[in-house]
Order: structure tokens, then C-alpha cells, then sequence
């Protein structure tokens, strides 16, 4: 305002000049919408993470308006019940067809050995329920819940996926998710709640009900007579979404919104509780990685600092030293090329689903021909990535996670804009898929799995019920919080393997690096998208301003310059897609594959725990030993023997099973480090060489434009 | 703790916008300026062969509002109403800048010392850009008046350039403000008048119908121009930002996406600038012939009256008067005016020559630098596999 004094001429020009800056602020502000840097660039989380926002919130509160009614119809003890068959339902469950004593190692259980026999006992419900009421008998009440709870949280995640696939169009329903954020917040929280989940559930429609109810909390007494009831149930379930599968699975898993709270919740039980629950607080409190791991950034971005040296040492040192494995594995990687192309989409409305073209040229002999090609879709992809995941990630193996699902990208997509964002995010979603797979294959062992041979080779593939449900993302992040409940745990590991010790930091650290790099990138990304598009602006007008300006040669320069500009408007863009597809891309990849590394080193936690729990449990037998020594009963001792025998053996089996899961794990990370060397080499390369490009084409454009420059007279 | 220092000192500003024929009699340039807190202090340097000043070479401190005062002395002298008025130097706006090292002050705890100082060097950084260009454009309104015939000669300028203490040039009081107001409706409704006015001087005709459009077609340039490199400087940041991340780019290639900063910084001094000054020279242009079509309707009405005047024969010889004091003074208007469009033309010629062929060699300069960058980068990281 001050200066209108001083342009006493111009007093009128200011009042129109102050319309312009309004109007200009307008599309300031705009614009500045229309790249938003952060959001952008977690698009497909924040999405999901909304829609769990709301969802918890609807499931609490309709489970909170509702809790009185459904008590009648369904004893809360129901809930109990369920939470083993639930689990179990998971991808371990799958693993159901092998023996007991395999289940029973499988499962991670963080804190006591009956904990372990519990669930794998349910796991057995669902075939025989028989075998349950023995092994129940040992567990003390007090174990028996926050132990489960932590198993609900990560493992009971996976039924609830699955049944939000059912539903996959409907994914704004919001009681399927409402009822997963409960769980969590049930399993912090005691059996006040215990009922809140049954009058979800009541209160939604039957299909939906089945699923639902990983929650364990409540009084464990009685647990297995109910069993049954449960099992009837079950049947019906099934059959009744069976209809609803024929479509993708596009409901995003909701994971922890409800984080916060139950965390702090948590916390208030872990005061009351002794110890030995301790862990399984733990895991609790731990159910939301991602809010976690911001405010460790937040909090100590300091981190980051150290951290980074490591991140570019890892993947530049190894590139130099480990060439000739290197070449070894491209060898392996020539004999198998696999392309992914034509992308299409089949069917209508919210049913279409995209398919891909899969092509596979090899020389192996494994596989029938030479060329082969198969139509899949991105549910078979995230299919065949739980199949392994479940028949290897327990064994240590770094499974490659699949891209993540994108809500508003494929609804887009589904919806039928044929605008230039769907088709970047059709052909984003491709050259993913194609890493994934390619990933996939050039793991030695992975390749020889018949899950992906047949997903390469056959014709047609069975679409599994359970396949669909998981996304990879929902995958991941429940790794990733079991994976965060370990980083938290290994301070109670007392690694004494230095290796392991360092690396578990330095993922953590480069995760941590490479997320913030990839918010950056993104923010170029947009940034570079705005300038093409404002050049584009600015060439339109220097081109009008050249047809009014009355000089020849100078009209004539600055319409010149007005081409210049437009060339140069192409060449930003096509940066902006080589920022994105080579450089944020493969950050993006390796926030996941970092994020499956994790999870490697979880499993091996699992095992170190389970091994601690066994000789945990085996000290307690000798203690009741020499208890009944002491008090002389005789009577008893032999049975006291033959447990001490058989933790015994218990023991050896999980110190064995600890050492070959380490071995793999670090056999597994030594080789992520070479590949990522390997690919960061590559793509870096790749993204210099665009960057080259750009340069040569501007010097093109500018060394043509001098001349015109010049001859102005 | 205020993390800008408070007195930038800049030596050798130059200005970048016009190119002027530079005359041996009268050389005026800023030498120095210091920025304080709530104002810029320019060291206005003067070398002369004049006779009515005291000395050969002289400085004095002079401030903005002493800048406007000067500007203002020369619309508001009727002599002058026939010449293109040197635009003003726009006001030193730093509080955008300010604001964000406050801001960067505030938000000291929650980044690395290593970000703060990146951080705080880009702002200071971007703040000497602001600086300079202030400076610049000050530098400018000078060099135009010194290079202009008649307003070299003015006695406002004689004193502005050798009077060693402060002009104590106030500001203008409320009712002086409105006053200006009133004026200037006047003034636009006039233009709205003499826009609609189809001259009988088919160079002014020519000149109007140029000005008219030619203003609003560089002022959306200069918009455009504005917004397409402040996205660029977004851009060149990102960069800088991901490269000083000890991303998996090589080293080198921080050192190549400097450049992408300065390509911005340089296309706002070649492009933007010229094409912001020539917004406001086109202004002045256009209100030079708003005074000439001001004094052709003041002709127009004193002719009418005169004839109404021997109609009546009543004060005719007073009439008489009027009207020829208005036709003489429309005539030395559209004489002067005449030479200064045309000047003007070849000034704006000579500077969007002169512009856009260092714009063109910056380019040039900075992709072939870059280039090499990245070719050496790509050296070393294939040499690595």
C-alpha cells in the first residue's frame, strides 16, 4: 500500500494491478495445488490411510452405539474362540496340511512355549477339534491373552484382507476395515472391549462376520468348547462371498489408524502386567511402522546423516568387488528374459481389471518351450507372491514384494478416463509388475518354485480364493510392523552377531534415507511437471508478443523463441517422466525391498525367539523337577522327565532351525546388496544418460536460436 | 537469532536491462549499496565533465523514496510532458526473503545443522539475487535519465546526484493521496477517451494501436515468464536438495545440477527483467501519449471556444490566447513525442538484442557445462561396472 504514495500517476494502474495479483495468487495457489509435492508422492498410502481414518472411526463408533443388542444373540465368549481360527486362517494356515509339530514350529510366538501350543492347536480346529482341550490345559490364563494379542494384530490381519477382497468394489464400506482397526485396538486393550467386535459384526452383513474376528482379548476360559460352534459358522461364510470374488481385489488392507490409541492403551495394561508380557506389549505398541518411522525422522533426522554414507557406500562398494557374481547371475538372468506389455483392459465398470501380457523367452530347460506367453492380471501377481511368501519367507528367503495397489489409480482406470494420468499410472503399474517378476525369476531358488513356473507357463490359472485377497502392500505392512515390534525386541536379543547387528541398523537407516530421497524426487517430479507446463504458458505468450512487436527481426527472434521455449517444454517433460519411471521408481522399489528385508530379519527373530522360549520353557520343567524332588513325589517325576526330554529335544530342533534361518537370511542380504548395487549402477546410469540427452537437445536448441538472436538489427 | 546478517554490501552492480549510449559528459552509475533492515542504502556515483557541477567525480548516499522523489519531480514538470518518463525503480522488496529466513530460524531444530546451513545459504543466496537486481533497476531509472537530452539537464537530478546530505524527500500525506486518486480516474478515464480517439496523425495512430497492445502482451509475458521460472527454481532446489542427500547419484553430479540454478537465475535477469522493464517502459510510453492526447482534446476545446467566442465576439482575445498556447503546446508534445517513440523503439530493439543473445549464450554456456558433467559422471560410474 505504501507505494502508492510514491507512484502518485499510478494510483489507478495499483487498483488494477491489485485485481491481478488476486487473480494471480488464485492460480499461484492453484497450481501449487495441482503438484502437491507430499501427498503426491504417497498417494496410494495416504488414500488407504484415509479410508481407514474414517473407517475406524465408523467402526468404533457403531460398535460403540451398537454393543448392547448383539450380546444376546452372540456370548461374547464367541470371540475367543475365533481368534486362533482366525489366525490360522492366515497364510500360515495354508501350511495347514503339514504336520502339527511343523505348524507348531512355524509359528512365532513371542513369549511362552504354551502360547505356541495354543495356537497351534486352534490351527488344528479347523480339521479336528479334538486335539485342542490337552494342549489348552498347560497355559496359565494370564499368558494366554496378551499373547494372543499380539497374534491377532500381525497374524490376523490376513483373514481380514481377505474378506475385505470379497467386498473389493464396495472398498468404502467401512465395517470391513472399522473391524480390523477394532481388533487391534481390542487387543491392546482388555475385555471391556472384548464384546465390541461381535456387535460389528452383528450389526454388518453375514459375510462379512466371519472373518472378522481376530480378536482374542477377553477371558481365555473356556476357549476351545466353543470351538466348535465356531466351526459351524465358518462353513456358511465361505459359500455366501464366493460370488464376489470374480472380481480384482482392490480393497487396500487397512492397517493400524487406530495406532495411536491403542498404543497409549497399551501402554496402561503393559504397567499392570508382569514381564513376561512384555514382548507382546511390544508388538502392541508397535502396530503402526509407518507413523513410526516418521516421527523417528522427525524426531532424529540426525540419523539420516551417519545413515547416508553407509546407503551410497553399500550400493556403490559391492558393484566394484563383486563383479564376477555379478556376471555369474546375468548369465542366469540371459537365460530368462521376461517381458510384460500390452496392458487392457477387460470388462466394464468397477468390475474391469486390467490384464498383462506376460511373455517369457528362456533357454532353461525346466520349461516346455523356448517362448511362452500368458494373460495375467495384478491380482495374480500379488497371488503369486503370497504363495511364495508363504511357503518361503518363514524359511528366511527375501521375497520380492509385488507393486502396491493403487485405489485412485485403478478406479480411474476402471471408471475409463482416458486421461494422461491413468495411462502414466497403467504403464507405472507395467514396468512394476515387469521388475517384480524380473526380481522374482533372478532369485535362484524362487525360480525354481512351481508356483512360478506355472505362473509363467499355464494357460490358465486357478484363481485361489486366498490369492486375491492380499495385496502386496497389506503384505508388507503387516511384515513391517511384525518388523518393527523386532527392531524393539533385538535390544532384548542381545544380538551377538555383529553382522546381523550392523545390518539390522543400516537397513533401518538406508530405509529411512531412501524414503526421504523419495519424497524429494517426487517433489522434482511435480516440480518439473509445472515448469513444462508453465514454459509451455510462457511460449504461448512470448509468441504473441512477438506478432504485436513492430521490429522485424526482433518479431521474428522472439517467435523463434517462443519455438525454443516449446521444444524446451517437451524436453522438461520427458525429464519429468525420467525422473519418475528411473529414478523414483526405483527408490520406491527399494523402500519395499528394503521393507521384505526387514521382514527376513524378523523371521530370523521369530526363530531366535522361539528357541528362547524352549529353553525358557526347559528351565522352568527342571525347576519343577527338582521342585518335586525336593517335595519328594515321586509320582510325578517321570512325567517331569520325559517334558525335560522333550523341551530338550525342542530346543536343539529351534537352535538348529535358528542357525539355518540365519544362514539364509545373510546369504539372502549379501545378495540383495549386490543386486541393488547392481541396480542402482544401472538405473543411475540410465538417468544420467536422459539427463545427457536433455543437454544435447537444449544445446541444439539454443545453438539454433543464437543466430536469430543476433540478426535482430 | 536473526540468521541474516544485516548490512549485504555489493560491489560493481550492473545493469542488465537496457543497453544506453553512454556519454563521456555525464557517466552516473551505483557503486555501492548497503542493505539495512528496513532500507537500502545506494552509493550513487557521478563522473562529469559538466560545468555546473562542483567537482569531476562525486558520490552520494541516496535511498529509494529519494529515487521516487526524483521520478515524480519529472511527471509533475509540465516541460517534460512531450518525453517518455524513465520508469521508476520498483520498491526493495526483501520481506518475502526475510520471511523465509525467520521461518528457516524457527524450524532450526527440526533439520540437521547440515540442511540448516544449505538451507540458509540458499536463501541468503537468493536474497543477494534480490539485492542485485534492486540495485540494478536503480541503477537503470539513472542511466536513462543521464542519457536523455533534455532530463541530463534537469536541476531535480543536478542536486539528487551532487547534494551530500539528505534530500529529506517525506512522503506524501493523506491528502495528497487522494488527491492522486482523483487524478488518476481522471487520467484513466481520459486514456479510455484518448484510446477511443482515432488520431488524424497516422504515426500516433500507429504508435497508440502498437503501445496499447504491445503493453498488455509483455505484461502477460512477464507473468508468464515469472511463474515459468519460479517453477524452475523449484525444480533446480529439488535437485539440489536430492543431490547434497548422498543420493546414489555420483558426487559430480551435485557439482552438474548447480548449473540447473543458475540456468534459472539467469533466465530471470535476461528474460524476466527485460521483460518486466519494458512493461513499465511501455507504460511510461503510453502515458506520454496520454499528455499528447490530453493536449490535442485541450486544443480541440480551445479551438470550439474560441469559435463560439468571435460567434459572440466576446473575449475573443483571451480566447485567442488559450488556444494558442494549447496548440503550441500540443505541437512541442507531438514533436518531442514523436522522436522518443522512435527512440524508444530502438532502445527496446537494442535491448531485447542485447538480452536475448546473452540469454541464448548463457544456455548455451551452462548446458555445455553440464553436459560435460554428466558425460564425466557417466564416465565414472561405467567405469565402475
Amino acid at each position: 500500500m505504501s507505494l502508492c504514495h510514491f507512484y502518485p500517476s499510478l494510483v489507478i494502474k495499483f487498483f488494477r494491478v491489485c485485481v491481478c495479483v488476486c487473480v494471480e495468487l488464485k492460480m499461484a495457489a492453484s497450481s501449487e495445488r495441482s503438484p502437491p509435492p507430499f501427498p503426491d508422492s504417497e498417494e496410494p498410502e495416504l488414500l488407504e490411510d484415509s479410508d481407514e481414518g474414517a473407517d475406524a472411526f465408523t467402526g468404533t463408533s457403531i460398535s460403540e452405539m451398537d454393543s448392547p443388542s448383539p450380546d444376546s444373540t452372540r456370548p461374547p465368549k464367541d470371540i475367543f474362540n475365533e481368534p486362533p481360527e482366525d489366525i490360522f486362517s492366515d497364510p500360515l494356515s495354508n501350511i495347514n496340511s503339514e504336520p502339527q509339530k511343523k505348524v507348531d514350529a512355524k509359528i512365532p510366538s513371542p513369549s511362552s512355549d504354551e502360547a505356541v501350543d495354543l495356537f497351534s492347536d486352534p490351527l488344528d480346529d479347523d480339521s479336528e477339534v479334538m486335539s485342542s482341550p490337552e494342549v489348552q490345559n498347560p497355559m496359565p490364563d494370564l499368558l494366554n491373552e496378551p499373547v494372543e494379542a499380539p497374534k491377532s494384530d500381525v497374524l490376523g490381519e490376513p483373514p481380514v484382507h481377505r474378506d475385505a477382497a470379497r467386498q473389493q468394489d464396495v472398498f468404502e464400506d467401512p465395517p470391513k476395515s472399522s473391524s480390523k482397526s477394532s481388533s487391534v485396538k481390542k487387543a491392546a486393550s482388555s475385555e471391556m472391549f472384548g464384546d465390541d467386535d461381535d456387535d460389528e459384526d452383528l450389526f454388518k452383513e453375514p459375510p462379512k462376520v466371519v472373518t472378522k474376528k481376530p480378536q482374542p482379548s477377553g477371558p481365555p476360559v473356556d476357549v476351545f468348547t466353543e470351538v466348535k460352534s465356531d466351526v459351524k459358522v465358518k462353513p456358511q461364510v465361505k459359500d455366501d462371498p464366493t460370488d464376489l470374488f470374480a472380481e480384482e481385489a482392490l480393497t487396500a488392507p487397512a492397517p493400524k489408524p487406530s495406532a495411536g490409541s491403542s498404543s497409549s492403551r497399551t501402554n496402561g495394561v503393559h504397567s499392570e502386567e508382569q514381564d513376561l508380557f512384555s514382548e507382546a506389549t511390544v508388538e502392541l505398541s508397535l502396530d503402526s511402522p509407518r507413523n513410526d518411522r516418521k516421527n523417528k525422522d522427525a524426531v532424529k533426522p540426525s540419523v539420516s546423516a551417519p545413515a547416508a554414507p553407509v546407503a551410497s557406500s553399500s550400493s556403490k562398494a559391492p558393484s566394484k568387488t563383486l563383479k564376477e557374481l555379478e556376471e555369474e547371475e546375468s548369465e542366469d538372468k540371459f537365460d530368462l528374459n521376461i517381458s510384460i506389455t500390452n496392458p487392457e483392459k477387460v470388462g466394464d465398470g468397477m468390475n474391469a481389471y486390467m490384464a498383462y501380457k506376460v511373455s517369457t523367452q528362456t533357454s532353461l530347460t525346466m520349461f516346455r518351450s523356448k517362448t511362452f506367453t500368458v494373460r495375467r492380471r495384478f491380482s495374480d501377481f500379488l497371488g503369486l507372491f503370497e504363495k511364495l511368501s508363504e511357503k518361503h519367507s518363514q524359511n528366511g528367503y527375501l521375497i520380492p514384494p509385488p507393486p502396491e495397489k493403487s485405489i485412485l489409480g485403478m478406479t480411474k482406470v476402471k471408471v475409463g478416463k482416458e486421461d494422461p494420468s491413468s495411462a502414466e499410472f497403467v504403464e507405472r503399474r507395467r514396468a512394476a509388475l515387469e521388475r517384480y517378476l524380473q526380481r522374482v525369476v533372478s532369485h535362484p531358488s524362487l525360480l525354481q518354485d512351481p508356483d512360478v513356473r506355472e505362473f509363467l507357463e499355464k494357460e490358465e490359472l486357478p484363481r485361489a480364493v486366498s490369492t486375491q485377497a492380499l495385496s502386496g502392500a497389506g503384505f508388507l505392512k503387516m511384515l513391517n510392523k511384525a518388523t518393527d515390534a523386532v527392531s524393539k525386541m533385538t535390544i532384548k536379543m542381545n544380538e551377538q552377531d555383529v553382522w546381523f547387528d550392523e545390518k539390522i541398523q543400516d537397513v533401518e537407516n538406508e530405509e529411512q534415507h531412501l524414503r526421504k530421497l523419495h519424497v524429494m524426487v517426487e517433489s522434482l517430479v511435480n516440480h518439473r511437471k509445472e515448469l513444462s507446463g508453465n514454459t509451455a504458458v510462457f511460449a504461448k505468450s512470448v509468441a504473441m508478443l512477438g506478432s504485436s512487436e513492430d521490429n522485424t527481426a526482433l518479431s521474428r527472434a522472439l517467435s523463434q523463441l517462443a519455438e525454443v521455449e516449446d521444444r524446451i517444454e517437451q524436453l522438461h517433460q520427458e525429464q519429468a517422466s525420467n525422473d519418475f519411471f528411473t529414478f523414483s521408481e526405483l527408490l520406491a522399489d527399494y523402500i519395499r525391498l528394503l521393507g521384505a528385508v526387514r521382514g527376513c530379519f524378523d523371521q530370523r527373530m521369530k526363530a531366535w525367539q522361539r528357541w528362547q522360549d524352549a529353553e525358557n520353557m526347559l528351565q522352568k520343567k527342571r525347576e519343577a523337577e527338582a521342585k518335586l524332588l525336593w517335595a519328594n513325589k515321586p509320582d510325578k517325576l517321570q512325567q517331569a522327565k520325559d517334558e525335560i526330554t522333550e523341551w530338550e529335544a525342542k530346543v536343539t530342533q529351534y537352535e538348529r532351525e535358528f542357525e539355518r534361518i540365519s544362514a539364509t537370511v545373510r546369504k539372502e542380504v549379501i545378495r540383495f546388496d549386490k543386486e541393488k548395487a547392481r541396480d542402482f549402477n544401472r538405473q543411475v546410469i540410465k538417468y544420467l544418460e536422459s539427463l545427457l540427452h536433455s543437454q544435447q537437445q537444449l544445446i541444439k536448441y539454443w545453438d539454433a536460436f543464437l543466430p536469430e538472436a543476433k540478426a535482430i538489427v | 537469532s536473526d540468521a541474516l546478517s544485516n548490512n549485504e554490501h555489493l560491489s560493481s552492480p550492473r545493469a542488465v536491462n537496457v543497453d544506453l549510449q553512454t556519454d563521456a559528459t555525464l557517466q552516473v552509475d551505483i557503486s555501492d549499496a548497503l542493505s539495512e533492515r528496513d532500507k537500502v542504502k545506494f552509493t550513487v556515483h557521478t563522473k562529469s565533465t559538466l560545468p555546473n557541477f562542483k567537482q569531476n567525480e562525486f558520490s552520494v548516499v541516496r535511498q529509494h523514496e529519494e529515487f521516487i522523489w526524483l521520478h515524480d519531480s519529472f511527471v509533475e514538470n509540465e516541460e517534460y510532458a512531450g518525453y517518455i518518463i524513465p520508469p521508476s525503480p520498483p520498491r526493495p522488496d526483501f520481506d518475502a526473503s526475510r520471511e523465509k529466513l525467520q521461518k528457516l530460524g524457527e524450524g532450526e531444530g527440526s533439520m540437521t545443522k547440515e540442511e540448516f546451513t544449505k538451507m540458509k545459504q540458499e536463501l541468503e543466496a537468493e536474497y543477494l539475487a534480490i539485492f542485485k537486481k534492486t540495485v540494478a533497476m536503480h541503477e537503470v531509472f539513472l542511466c536513462r535519465v543521464a542519457a536523455h537530452p533534455v532530463l541530463r539537464k534537469d536541476l531535480n537530478f543536478h542536486v539528487f546526484l551532487e547534494y551530500n546530505q539528505d534530500l529529506s524527500v517525506r512522503g506524501k500525506n493523506k491528502k495528497e493521496k487522494l488527491e492522486d486518486f482523483f487524478k488518476n480516474v481522471v487520467k484513466s478515464a481520459d486514456g479510455v477517451l484518448v484510446a477511443g480517439v482515432k488520431d488524424v496523425d497516422d504515426f500516433f495512430e500507429h504508435e497508440k494501436t502498437f503501445l496499447l497492445e504491445y503493453h498488455n502482451r509483455v505484461k502477460d509475458s512477464s507473468a508468464k515468464s515469472d511463474r515459468m521460472i519460479r517453477s524452475h527454481k523449484s525444480a533446480a532446489d529439488d535437485i539440489n536438495r536430492i543431490a547434497s542427500t548422498h543420493s546414489p547419484l555420483p558426487l559430480l553430479f551435485s557439482n552438474s545440477q548447480k548449473i540447473e540454478a543458475r540456468v534459472a537465475a539467469d533466465e530471470d535477469l535476461k528474460l524476466a527483467d527485460l521483460l518486466k522493464y519494458y512493461l513499465r517502459e511501455s507504460q511510461a510510453a503510453k502515458d506520454l501519449l496520454y499528455r499528447r492526447g490530453r493536449a490535442l482534446v485541450d486544443y480541440e476545446n480551445a479551438n470550439k471556444a474560441l469559435d463560439k467566442a468571435r460567434a459572440k465576439n466576446k473575449d475573443v482575445l483571451q480566447a485567442e490566447t488559450t488556444q494558442q498556447v494549447c496548440c503550441q503546446k500540443f505541437e512541442k508534445i507531438s514533436e518531442s513525442a514523436k522522436q522518443e517513440l522512435i527512440d524508444f523503439k530502438t532502445r527496446r530493439v537494442a535491448a531485447f538484442r542485447k538480452n536475448l543473445v546473452e540469454l541464448a549464450e548463457l544456455e548455451l554456456k551452462h548446458a555445455k557445462g553440464n553436459l560435460q558433467l554428466l558425460q564425466s559422471c557417466l564416465g565414472v560410474l561405467k567405469g565402475d561396472t
